[in-house]
């Protein structure tokens, strides 16, 4: 896992729609990047949906929250629509989790990324990160909002 | 408060939905979860206060907010686990007019049903109990706590 206080790897990535996202592209706001094993598994379900209702609450502190995984834009697609919402999903697709393995989130041998979460402040770094113990348990939301409070 | 920051899951109240007597148990629901529906009938089978606290997820289950808002409003004259116990033994017919039969079988006023399960309120009373849940840790559901 990446240590707090180190400079965030930068990286662009293609969205759930094919879009280009950089994270350059959030310079001056606070991004908190959800890397994730796997859409549609049953655990990666209630990670996002949690997290998405208490989006308005994180947008009040003026973080905007993001999720990657190693699927591929089209499944982001079905995946988010699946689940009615909103964020943001970037494809960690070719090279393979090349950015999880920047952030050392990637699972050698099991080919997806930990649940990791990684706060990225205004100026690019890492304010904060915290890495599932494993990727069949996710961190409850009340963490981000400690690491914010 | 701080927002959504961690605290422990709080200790049974007065505006609690409580049941039962015997060990206390706190229990963190989604009105349109399976898993939920399958373990409340153990749940209530056993010797304990039961308190129901909302915890509707509306991305994975978008009938939710509609249902525990219409438990919310049920309550509101005196019909809470009734129609907790009647969404619950039948998961198949949740759509309003459903819910207009419920109230009736329940003898409770539709045009006040009606009005409360709309009504600020209720939604407030209903987030409480999730945002409660989120600073607990609660990622799933039922989640049950021991008070």
């Amino acid at each position: 896992m990446i240590a707090a206080g180190s400079p965030a790897p930068d990286f662009t990535l293609r969205d759930q729609d094919g879009e280009d996202v950089s994270l350059a592209d959030f310079k001056g706001r606070k991004v908190l990047l959800v890397f994730y094993p796997l859409d549609f598994s049953p655990v990666c379900s209630d990670q996002l949906s949690i997290y998405h209702e208490v989006k308005p609450e994180l947008a009040e502190k003026g973080v905007e929250i993001i999720g990657i995984s190693v699927d591929s834009p089209w499944a982001h697609k079905a995946f988010q629509e699946k689940l009615g919402i909103d964020t943001t999903l970037l494809a960690d697709f070719e090279p393979k989790g090349a950015v999880a393995k920047a952030y050392r989130s990637y699972l050698d041998g099991l080919g997806f990324a930990n649940r990791t979460l990684v706060l990225v402040d205004e100026d690019g770094n890492v304010a904060w990160a915290y890495e599932s113990p494993s990727p069949g348990e996710f961190p409850g939301a009340n963490l981000i909002f400690d690491a914010l409070a | 408060m701080n927002g959504l920051t961690s605290s422990a899951t709080p200790p049974l109240g007065p505006d609690d939905h409580v049941r039962g007597t015997g060990e206390g148990l706190v229990v963190y629901a989604d009105l349109g979860c399976p898993h939920c529906a399958a373990a409340w009938l153990e749940i209530t089978a056993r010797p304990a206060t039961i308190a129901f606290r909302h915890f509707p997820v509306a991305s994975k289950h978008p009938r939710s907010p509609a249902l525990h808002a219409a438990v919310e409003a049920a309550g509101m004259q005196g019909a809470f686990f009734a129609m907790v116990d009647s969404l619950y033994a039948d998961r198949g017919h949740v759509d309003d007019p459903h819910l207009w039969a419920r109230v009736e079988r329940l003898g409770i006023d539709l045009e006040r049903f009606e009005a409360d399960r709309r009504s600020e309120a209720v939604a407030a009373r209903v987030r409480r109990d999730f945002e409660s849940g989120i600073r607990g840790g609660v990622t799933n559901t039922p989640a049950i706590f021991r008070s």
